[in-house]
């Protein structure tokens, strides 16, 4: 079989894999988010926080909660690592150096997992257990809880209330990732991940002498780490170190738990707001995407131009010989596409194209699918985005699932569409402006510029992948990255919970003969051909100076 | 004013103690949960899938290694001990750089673009040395054979495979270096390789140690 039959049809099993899960899942979701019944735990942790979960909300104290939560995760994650040195548990690792320590706190509470440290020589084990592992499952229970605010913005009407952030996030946090995450790390156990406590010690070796290892916590924090779309890797090589990824098999799976929750969603999304087609017009966009740039990427690596890859004969440079070319760049796609940023290959040794294709998948937005919750959040703006153009083209007032797209609406969502490209596009401008930052290019010229460009989208999409030849452990890009992250995150979902406020305050208008119908082939077309365009306009003159340039060349 | 500033500590408190609440269920409980079912069901596994050979632990078989040769005086890089089956380059894997008092394994990739000319430079010098290493009287290796896995360096740089091609041209050269003959080192090899999972899934692998210990096996019986 050759290896471009044997990448297809793990494409093929891949989405056999999600179409199961799709429909129990989404359907899970969509009662947990809608019971009125809690949990025992449930219960004691509403106790703990002094919180009434039953409590409606309107979309500014809903937003009050997601910020006050968030603010404390970043500044308890950041005292964590600051006291590194002084903790217990930790194998006399130093404390991390303050702008580092703040560039890890804003990217793990924002779902990012960018990193700037190497994570088995810096981090001890209550930093990554206690610290950065929690904070993969509550940042992706927060990115969900506000992607489910949005969406009872549509199903409601003449309230103003939201539902109950406290509640939101216990729920997917205790009724969703934790039990998924279990599963599934035990699976990647069973295939060779490790999990213990065992501390750094020494392996013997074939030729003699030793190794010097350090254990962990592995396959519960990879599990929740792909589960959750983050991406923040126990180890420096992240999903490409044989503990955290050891099997083809578990590849496969790894990149399942990344897409799994994202498009359920969509059918989520479709049960509550009373029309499951609406949630099928919704994933046919996301999947028409990343089918797309799945082909378009393997492609390039299998044609692996270049001058040092046609030297070896083979796009294998950063990939590893069990997972091959098919399977790393189905893997790249996912997690470019998701804000997931795991990276079982590394996109800095990809061919000139086909790095710029796991930009280009960051800069849609990660809407296709998209992070957890933040995906689907970010495909309804760009809907609303897409009925507003449908709207101008025939001269009516645009609608979407019954309420009328006004100017307030699409001020917000435009607004939101502007965030992230202003973030990326002025801090690469400055970084390649000053005299110092530059310094830390591996690669010269046009690879070089793509460095700094992929560091920077990464960021403010909240991705966490890196061309990571870039040294970013530096003051500059810790606190420009940190920032970025913090923005790129918090601003947009000001921007939802304001427009899901409005959204749940109007009166549903009822379709008519004239209204666009949202949930057919025609209207994907249109999403897909909208999102397309905004990016390309958006994004193309930075990508033409670096991966264009690197790939064309 | 003062009543927004309640507020915000009141509020901020509310977040404190639910991050508090649950690291309690994610960072502590979730974890030691996970971590007892897999010691208790897969304690090989979780502990890092050691091999031992003789009564000693000789590495993991997730984990490659480097065959070399004593470093000898004046060099910077060792040569391979060509006994030995060798695997992939490694040339972005390092040592720790920071809590130097120890001597860690950092895994990492070299991040080499592909028209960098220095990955192009260490891509044809790892040509040239595998057909030159494996070049023996009677078996002459041409540079189009060599698989391109064989010349670049992994992702994690501790990949422990390579592919069944580039374990075929190194057959020879071993079989010569141990006395065997191509025969039985070639079964070797087959016995070792591994295809794609359930016929689709990844690419076909030789686990380097595994085929190692197995040839050192072979080598002690005859």
């Amino acid at each position: 079989m050759s290896p471009v039959f044997a990448g297809v049809l793990q494409l093929l099993a891949l989405i056999g894999a999600l179409a199961l899960a799709y429909v129990p899942l989404g359907n899970y979701m969509a009662r947990v988010y809608a019971s009125d019944k809690h949990w025992r735990v449930e219960k004691w942790i509403y106790k703990g926080i002094g919180a009434n979960p039953d409590t409606e909300m309107r979309w500014t104290a809903y937003l009050r909660g997601v910020l006050a939560f968030s603010a404390a995760g970043v500044l308890f994650l950041y005292l964590l690592q600051r006291l590194q040195g002084s903790l217990p548990g930790s194998p006399g690792f130093s404390s991390i150096e303050p702008a580092q320590a703040f560039d890890t706190a804003a990217s793990f509470v924002t779902n990012t997992n960018w990193q700037s440290y190497a994570g088995e020589q810096a981090m001890g084990h209550v930093v990554q257990t206690a610290g950065l592992a929690v904070q993969n499952f509550v940042s992706a229970a927060v990115g969900i809880a506000v992607a489910v605010a949005l969406v009872r913005g549509f199903a409601r009407s003449r309230t103003g209330e939201l539902g109950n952030f406290w509640a939101d996030l216990v729920r997917g946090t205790v009724r969703v990732l934790v039990p998924v995450a279990a599963v599934a790390a035990v699976v990647l156990v069973a295939c060779g991940a490790i999990q213990n406590f065992s501390g750094i010690h020494e392996v013997g070796q074939f030729m003699g002498g030793s190794q010097q290892w350090n254990g962990g916590a592995v396959a519960s924090q990879e599990a929740i780490k792909e589960l959750g779309t983050n991406g923040g890797g126990y180890f420096n090589a992240n999903s490409a170190h044989p503990f955290e990824n050891p099997t083809p098999f578990t590849n496969l799976f790894e990149i399942f738990l990344i897409l799994v929750i994202p498009l359920a969603l969509t059918r989520t999304f479709g049960v509550m707001v009373g029309s499951v087609k609406q949630g099928y017009a919704i994933l046919a966009t996301m999947v028409t995407i990343w089918v797309g740039f799945v082909a378009l990427l393997m492609w390039t690596e299998f044609a692996h131009h270049g001058p040092a890859l046609q030297a070896a004969g083979g796009a294998m440079e950063g990939k590893e010989t069990r997972f091959g070319v098919g399977a790393s760049a189905l893997f790249g796609v996912s997690t470019t596409l998701t804000s997931t940023g795991a990276v079982d290959s590394f996109h800095s040794s990809f061919t000139g194209l086909g790095g710029g294709i796991t930009m280009l998948g960051m800069m849609l937005g990660e809407i296709a699918p998209g992070g957890v919750g933040s995906g689907l959040y970010g495909m309804l703006i760009m809907a609303i985005i897409a009925v507003f153009i449908a709207g101008l083209m025939v001269g009516r007032t645009p609608e979407y699932l019954g309420k009328k797209i006004g100017s307030r609406e699409i001020k917000l969502a435009a607004c939101y569409i502007l965030v992230t490209p202003a973030l990326v596009l002025i801090f690469t401008a400055a970084s390649v402006a000053l005299p110092t930052p530059p310094n830390s290019m591996r690669g010269s010229g046009a690879h070089g510029f793509s460095e700094v460009l992929y560091a920077f989208t990464s960021a403010s999409n909240n991705n966490g992948s890196a061309f990571a030849g870039l040294n970013a452990n530096t003051d500059w890009y810790n606190t420009t990255t940190g920032l970025a992250m913090l923005f790129g995150r918090f601003v947009p979902m000001v921007f939802v919970l304001a427009l899901a406020g409005s959204l749940a305050g109007q009166r549903p208008v009822p379709a008519t003969a004239g209204t666009l119908r949202t949930e057919k082939p025609l209207f994907t077309g249109l999403l897909v051909g909208a999102i397309l365009i905004i990016t390309g306009l958006t994004y193309f003159p930075a990508l033409a100076l670096g991966p264009l340039a690197e790939g064309l060349a | 004013m003062n009543h927004s500033v309640t507020n915000t500590v009141r509020l901020f408190g509310a977040g404190l103690r639910a991050l508090l609440m649950l690291t309690l269920v994610t960072g502590v409980i979730y974890p030691l949960l996970v971590t007892g079912v897999a010691q208790g069901l897969f304690h090989d596994k979780a502990n890092g899938s050691e091999i031992t050979a003789h009564g000693k632990v000789v590495g993991s078989s997730l984990i490659g290694q480097s065959y070399d040769l004593p470093l000898k005086k004046g060099q910077e890089t060792p040569d391979p001990d060509l006994k030995w089956f060798q695997g992939r380059p490694a040339n972005g894997l390092g040592s720790n750089s920071v809590n130097t008092q120890y001597k860690l394994l950092l895994s990492g990739a070299t991040n080499l673009s592909a028209d960098s000319k220095d990955l192009l430079r260490q891509v044809q010098d790892a040509k040239a040395a595998v057909v030159r290493n494996n070049s023996v009287p009677g078996y002459t290796v041409k540079p189009s054979q060599v698989p391109a896995e064989a010349v670049t360096s992994s992702g994690s740089g501790l990949d422990p495979d390579i592919s069944p091609r580039y374990a075929k041209i190194q057959v020879h050269r071993v079989a010569e270096r141990n006395g065997l003959s191509v025969g039985q080192v070639e079964k070797l090899v087959k016995d070792k390789t591994e295809g794609r999972t359930v016929g689709f899934i990844g690419e076909p692998r030789v686990n380097v140690l595994e085929l190692n210990v197995a040839l050192k096996d072979l080598v002690a019986r005859r």
